[in-house]
């Protein structure tokens, strides 16, 4: 029973408690406000970044060093040639190794290795755009034989993946020889610092990342910005994001690669050197057999042995002489052939 | 049937949640059962059919799952050839081969596979919509599943013989007519069209969108069983659905159309194919002579209409009115249900309670045709290259390599998508205005989001029309002295280019061009900067006579929004009205 206070009266009488209300509902009605404002609070708390401003998104760069301590020293380089051309990689490589003190000496039992080819390019073994599939072939069976847990292969190619893994030959040569091979897709890529004057935050191959141990297999190619495409170049592949920016200060861009990640070995491929039109080729015309195979930890050292295959000298090359005496050495005075 | 039983029962339950109960359905509006007839043969087939259906679907599925890039997994290092006929149902799909056949006079390739079907309805009667169409599956299993949800009377009301279903007649006249005067445009109606560029374009690139969002919202959890759900997920998803995610131009379209046409057959039971599919029409024409037909024993109707509750033609076997033989998909749910044994699939029964013809009007059935006629010269007054001494509608009109010139290419193209699907890098997408109004939902080849790549002739392999011809590597590349495939060239926008405008390195188009020679050269140049600075610099130029317009530099090219390098049709060799240049 109300009545509208009289406009005289001073404070209007306390109402009294509606007539439905029952404890049980009020107490319901309290909790479930209570509820509410618990809820509402409790996502809010979980939510907040509570991290100075400064601090989020500023992590430490991963660089990743992936050379065992008995790795040879930068500038040394063991070389070979095929008595029978370029299909005489897989012995190369065994008596390469054979001669640098086995594959044990940069890959341990147990370990999870990742071979990165050069397979940018949708096409075939002969055109010599990607790197030999029977050399892939023979490392994985090495990386197997000293007692890698896991051996993965992987590229992030410019051509479409399923069809450069298929076409270049290396998908089922490193299937058939026991390792796995990633073809990358959108969710295999990390966001990570990496340290470079460039190349800062950039999407990283997460392989990669969680591998102890990266074997750099790049095939010796002509390229009209960088001169020649090899062991630096090969580290492209690693990256995902907008690599087409990177051609704008491609010698830098090398150089934060190269930083980024020093491989456990790099083994070059000259089996087959595409001398012009790289780094795609296409003619055979533009193929030359070399039938040569080096293997280093020097990835500098490694590109400034493959120049000449392209009749370019290292110190001709702007990247190299950029990361000459930083990232190793293009000075070739510890270069052997093993016979 | 016991599994729709227990699926409605269960979403009832749902429905019910909230602690409210739902009131039980008034037993006057219960849909009565459907597989309790007293014909055991017509409930083993119905039963059977429905199994078939499953199948067809899954087949398919799969053979559209399969329209992609093979892989070395394969055991091959061919990338070419698929491993499957995935083009199969287009192939056998009949209404496809004669309207081809209409436009071009012949029938290309695998269509010969429509003979199947045509046959198979000539003998039996329109079995190929009740049995294999995965269109009318896919509407038969949502109307099943729905079915308990609306009052008996409508259900019943509902499939009984309606004029409306005349439509497809005079729909499939008209694009009769128009395949005769040279164009496709019964692919826009083709249910198997339909469905494979609304699954393949649409559909299934929006599961895989919804897929990752869930498998993203899984492992942000935080939650080890949910993680792991979500591990299994993404282990099971490239498996289901397309591999990578695909987003094709005016993509929604297709799921729209798709999605409405799905959902109203909760009112309208079967509403594409009783009232406008072209092919059931087709196939309700060749019916005519079937040897198998419904009998109806009149004398034992008891007017139960059980017959009708889950009829799919519409082709009314209930007692008291002629059965349209035309309608019937043969779906046996009629003789499965009749308690009576009154209705019988047999060869050769009594045609005293059937109707053969379609119950057309010559007034419409000669005003469909009129349309029909005037269709196409009144979409070929406007400009594109398909008509007489043709002018590009669109420059941005490139078509796939070895795509027919315009006026051939849209007398075969039945804008089914499978070009679009197959497309190892994603560059064809549908278009919308660009070929003109008669050609809308063909394939045109957008750089921005992906190239043509030298050595892959797949779209022309998948085609089942020839309206882009199955090329091979050689043809395509070009040999002994013949030019490649050109399907267009790049022109720079030389304001937009980093090295002519900026002053700044880059070339990645160069990098890209896959030709040899590379059709893209490069000019080396020292030029001063703002500050008087000497920088070399290469600028790329394209070489007219190389340049086979595959797009890869425009898909490369650094400049996001809109590349400094783009691709026209101009040049492309297969038009004549499109060349440039007076030699090479």
């Amino acid at each position: 029973m109300t009545s509208p206070p009289a406009p005289d009266a001073g404070l209007p009488e306390p109402s009294p408690p509606s007539p439905g209300l029952t404890r049980r509902e009020a107490l319901g009605r309290v909790a479930r406000c209570g509820l509410a404002l618990a809820g509402v609070g409790g996502a809010a708390f979980l939510l907040h970044d509570r991290r100075p401003a400064a601090a989020i998104g500023a992590d430490a760069p991963r660089r990743r060093d992936l050379r065992t301590p008995e790795a040879p020293r930068d500038g040394e380089l063991l070389f070979a040639r095929s008595p029978n051309g370029p299909a005489g990689g897989p012995e190369l490589i065994r008596k390469l190794l054979d001669a640098f003190g086995g594959m044990g000496r940069f890959v341990r039992r147990g370990e999870r290795v990742v071979i990165k080819p050069n397979v940018g390019w949708d096409r075939n073994e002969q055109q010599a755009a990607n790197t030999n599939p029977a050399l892939i072939a023979a490392l994985v069976h090495l990386c197997r034989e000293a007692g890698a847990a896991e051996v993965i292969v992987t590229d992030v190619s410019c051509n479409d993946a399923r069809r450069s893994f298929t076409r270049s030959g290396v998908g089922l040569a490193a299937q058939q020889a026991g390792a796995q091979v990633i073809l990358p897709l959108e969710q295999d890529f990390v966001t990570v610092p990496m340290g470079g004057l460039l190349l800062q935050r950039w999407p990283v191959l997460k392989p990669l990342l969680e591998a102890d141990r990266v074997i750099s297999v790049p095939i010796v190619k002509h390229h009209n910005l960088t001169g020649m495409t090899g062991a630096l170049k090969n580290l492209y592949g690693i990256i995902g994001g907008r690599r087409n920016l990177l051609h704008q200060q491609i010698d830098q861009s090398l150089l934060d690669l190269g930083h980024f990640l020093r491989p456990s070995l790099v083994v070059v491929d000259a089996l087959r050197v595409l001398l012009r039109n790289g780094p795609q080729g296409g003619s055979f015309q533009d193929v030359q057999e070399v039938g040569q195979v080096a293997v280093t930890v020097d990835p500098v050292a490694a590109d400034a042995w493959a120049a000449p295959f392209l009749g370019l000298k290292a110190k001709d090359l702007n990247f190299l002489r950029l990361a000459h005496g930083v990232l190793g050495s293009h000075e070739l005075l510890q270069v052997r052939e093993v016979g | 049937m016991a599994l729709s039983a227990r699926v409605r029962q269960l979403l009832e339950r749902v429905l019910a949640a909230g602690g409210r109960v739902l009131p039980r359905p008034d037993p006057v509006h219960k849909l009565p059962s459907i597989r309790q007839g007293t014909s055991r043969r017509g409930r083993w087939l119905a039963t059977l059919r429905g199994w078939v259906q499953l199948a067809s679907f899954l087949l398919f599925l799969v053979l559209l799952l399969q329209t992609e890039v093979a892989t070395f997994q394969r055991g091959s290092n061919l990338a070419g050839d698929l491993p499957y006929p995935t083009s199969l149902y287009l192939q056998a799909d009949p209404l496809l081969g004669v309207a081809t056949s209409l436009a071009t006079g012949s029938l290309y390739d695998g269509l010969i596979w429509g003979l199947a079907v045509l046959l198979l309805t000539l003998l039996l009667g329109r079995a190929f919509c009740g049995w294999l169409c995965p269109f009318g599956a896919v509407q038969h299993a949502v109307e099943w599943l729905g079915r308990g949800w609306r009052r008996a009377t409508k259900v019943i009301a509902g499939n009984r013989y309606a004029p409306g279903q005349r439509l497809k007649y005079y729909l499939l006249a008209a694009l009769l007519v128009i395949s005769v005067s040279g164009s496709m445009l019964v692919g826009l109606f083709d249910p198997i069209s339909l469905l494979t560029r609304s699954l393949s374009l649409s559909i299934l690139p929006a599961l895989d969108e919804a897929a990752r969002a869930g498998i993203r919202l899984l492992q942000q959890t935080e939650l080890g069983p949910l993680q792991t759900l979500a591990a299994a997920g993404e282990l099971v998803r490239p498996h289901l659905l397309p591999a990578r995610p695909t987003h094709a131009h005016d993509a929604w379209v297709f799921g729209l159309i798709f999605l409405g046409l799905v959902g109203v057959v909760l009112w309208l039971p079967r509403f594409w194919c009783r009232r406008l599919c072209p092919l059931g029409a087709l196939l309700g024409v060749c019916s005519r002579p079937a040897l198998l037909g419904l009998a109806k024993d009149e004398s034992r109707c008891t007017s139960c209409n059980r017959c009708l509750v889950a009829c799919q033609g519409a082709c009314d076997p209930q007692g008291g009115a002629p059965w349209h033989a035309a309608e019937c998909h043969l779906c046996f749910n009629c003789e499965a249900a009749c308690p009576e044994a009154a209705l019988a699939f047999t060869f050769l029964p009594s045609r005293a309670t059937t109707r053969l013809d379609a119950d057309l009007t010559r007034r419409a059935l000669v005003g469909s045709l009129a349309a029909g006629a005037v269709t196409l010269p009144l979409l070929r007054s406007s400009a594109g290259f398909a008509g007489p001494g043709g002018v590009a509608a669109d420059p941005s009109l490139i078509r796939p390599p070895g795509a027919l010139p315009e006026g051939d290419f849209l007398a075969r193209c039945v804008k089914c998508g499978e070009c679009m699907k197959v497309c190892p890098t994603h560059a064809l997408h549908p278009t919308l205005l660009q070929a003109g109004l008669e050609g809308i939902w063909t394939p045109r080849l957008v750089p921005r989001i992906g190239y043509c790549e030298p050595s892959c002739t797949l779209c022309g392999e998948v085609c089942p029309t020839g309206a882009i011809r199955h090329l091979t590597e050689a043809e395509k590349t070009g040999h002994d002295g013949q030019p490649p495939v050109r399907l267009g060239t790049a022109f720079y926008d030389l304001g937009r280019c980093l090295p002519w405008a900026m002053h700044t390195p880059c070339i990645v188009c160069e990098e890209w061009c896959p030709t040899t020679p590379k059709a893209i050269w490069l000019e080396e140049v020292t030029v001063d900067d703002r500050d008087g600075k000497p920088i070399r610099l290469q600028r790329p130029h394209v070489d007219p006579r190389r340049c086979t317009g595959c797009g890869a530099c425009e898909f490369a090219c650094p400049i996001k929004d809109q590349a400094a390098i783009r691709v026209t049709s101009a040049g492309e060799v297969r038009h004549p009205h499109n060349r440039f240049l007076l030699s090479g």
